[in-house]
């Protein structure tokens, strides 16, 4: 049996009087690669953001390996975490990347890569370096390390900003809409970045709007409509029969695109 | 007509002036950067201590520089508790009364370019760095704060030219700094033209070098802003003519 590696249940999270996350579950066994689809606003950003409790989720259980994220109800009633130095701890074996990137604009790519490993993790410098060298060669960028965000193109930015979660050693890779922000024809490089991870066994849940990603790598899919899982599975079941309805709409509109 | 020979012994006349010029500005701009640290912490305080701050710079940035100065000078004198206080020695003296003034009043200005600079971190960046784990703390020291310095001096650069020319208004209150040696030539002399040509001409120079050292220091802390090592010697990328940072090239390549 494949150990669990991230376990999310009955997670809720409402803005103001507006229902985002209406109890959603999930389990992601080691090596796992889950897409995650669903139409804008239907709370898969949020759902992602909410593991890492880059918004704080009202109630539910997320839980890394074998440690439960703590919450506390604070003072006016809103769940909170009860151990903030728990929530970086789990947060520095999450590896996050997002759909604007979010390099740090005053470093290097080489300093992006290294600036977390180095302070976060305290690991020595000389080995992060290397190790960093080695992962921008890996997504492609070796020979742009010594130059800033500004100077690279949205496709190498992403591909940075992969490797510098990759260089935290996460158990799980968490992608928000990765290749959204970008011109159609740099989405490819990156989807190849991607499509290499998820064969290297990496943990990976994707938050996609790509369906040929989703149906071709992933392991699972899990479709959310209006803050619940309306159907997941196997992408060749859930593209085939076993797909629901809304599921088939959904699918049907993106391929026009 | 001018007299060039009167004009040379002025010049040489106001440049004793200078060093007290210069102690003002630096104490002044040093003590300021300071207290706008201070409030514009407080600012991100609680209710209370946010109060309080947005009071102090309503206050110092709402009224003329002149009119604190005078509160301060000929105003906090008339109280006996101060006349008695430890700061007394610090209070009679005008130049403490100038730096406070100065201090004061920069303060007020600099803690909203600190906040302004502070609110203008990208929000994405901020994100990223919480997403790897980094506690607060570090978060401030590694991103926020390079980040915001950064987006800062520009208006920084602005607030301290403004604060060279600010300490000419010390010379009211009996300090025998730049300005005050050029009213006093003025007022033996009638000869205005050449007395404030040439004191005008000291404040130009010392705020082109002031303007010269933010630029440089901005230039050497941008990279990022610069194009990149690889472009062709003497392109000029978008990005450049956008910021407009020109800097010291030490390519020494000609811009087309």
């Amino acid at each position: 049996m494949i150990p669990v590696a991230l376990s999310v249940k009955d997670l809720r999270k409402t803005f103001g009087s507006l229902e985002v996350l209406k109890g959603i579950s999930l389990d992601a066994r080691q090596g796992d690669v889950i897409s995650i689809l669903g139409a804008s606003g239907s709370g898969k950003s949020t759902f992602l953001r909410c593991i890492n409790l880059l918004e704080t989720p009202d109630s539910g259980e997320v839980r890394l390996g074998d440690e439960v994220i703590r919450m506390k109800a604070g003072r006016d009633g809103k769940a909170g975490p009860a151990d903030r130095r728990q929530v970086d701890r789990i947060r520095s074996r999450l590896g996050m990347v997002f759909q604007s990137f979010n390099l740090w604009s005053h470093m290097t790519i080489l300093q992006n890569v290294i600036e977390a490993p180095v302070h976060v993790l305290g690991r020595p410098k000389a080995d992060c370096v290397a190790e960093a060298e080695e992962l921008l060669a890996k997504v492609g960028i070796a020979e742009k390390r010594h130059q800033y965000p500004s100077h690279l193109s949205g496709g190498q930015q992403q591909r940075a900003a992969i490797a510098r979660a990759l260089a935290m050693r996460p158990d799980v890779m968490l992608f928000d809409e990765p290749t959204s922000a970008l011109d159609p024809e740099l989405v490819g490089e990156v989807l190849r970045v991607m499509r290499q991870l998820a064969s290297e066994g990496r943990t990976m849940l994707v938050v996609t709007h790509e369906i040929g990603f989703a149906r071709d790598v992933s392991d699972r899919v899990v479709f959310l409509q209006n803050g619940l899982v309306d159907c997941e599975g196997a992408p060749r079941d859930v593209f085939g029969s076993a797909g629901s309805e809304r599921f088939k709409t959904f699918i049907a509109r993106h391929a026009t695109h | 007509m001018i007299d060039l020979a009167f004009m040379g012994d002025t010049a040489q006349a106001l440049l004793k002036g200078l060093p007290l010029t210069l102690e003002l500005f630096g104490v002044s701009a040093l003590a300021g950067l300071v207290l706008a640290v201070l409030i514009a912490w407080m600012r991100s305080g609680g209710r209370v201590l946010r109060g309080l701050a947005g009071a102090y710079v309503f206050v110092f940035r709402g009224t003329p520089l002149l009119v604190q100065l005078f509160l301060v000078y000929y105003g906090l004198s008339q109280f006996p508790e101060v006349r008695h206080s430890f700061a007394w020695p610090f209070l009679r003296d005008p130049f403490w009364c100038a730096v406070l003034t100065l201090s004061l009043n920069t303060g007020a200005y600099t803690s909203e370019i600190i906040r302004g600079a502070l609110a203008a971190v990208p929000a994405g960046q901020v994100e990223a760095a919480r997403a790897c784990g980094m506690p607060a703390a570090l978060l401030f020291r590694r991103i926020i704060a390079p980040v915001a310095l950064r987006q800062a001096l520009p208006s920084y650069a602005t607030e301290l030219i403004l604060m060279t020319k600010a300490t000419s208004l010390a010379s009211i209150v009996t300090l025998k700094e730049t300005m005050f040696v050029a009213a006093r030539i003025n007022s033996e002399t009638y000869r205005a033209i050449e007395v404030f040509l040439c004191a005008g001409a000291i404040y130009l120079a010392l705020n082109v070098v002031l303007a010269r050292a933010i630029a440089l220091l901005e230039w050497w802390l941008s990279p990022h802003l610069r194009r990149p090592p690889d472009a062709l010697p003497g392109l000029d990328t978008p990005l450049d003519r956008a910021v407009g940072l020109e800097g010291p090239r030490l390519s020494g390549a000609p811009r087309p």
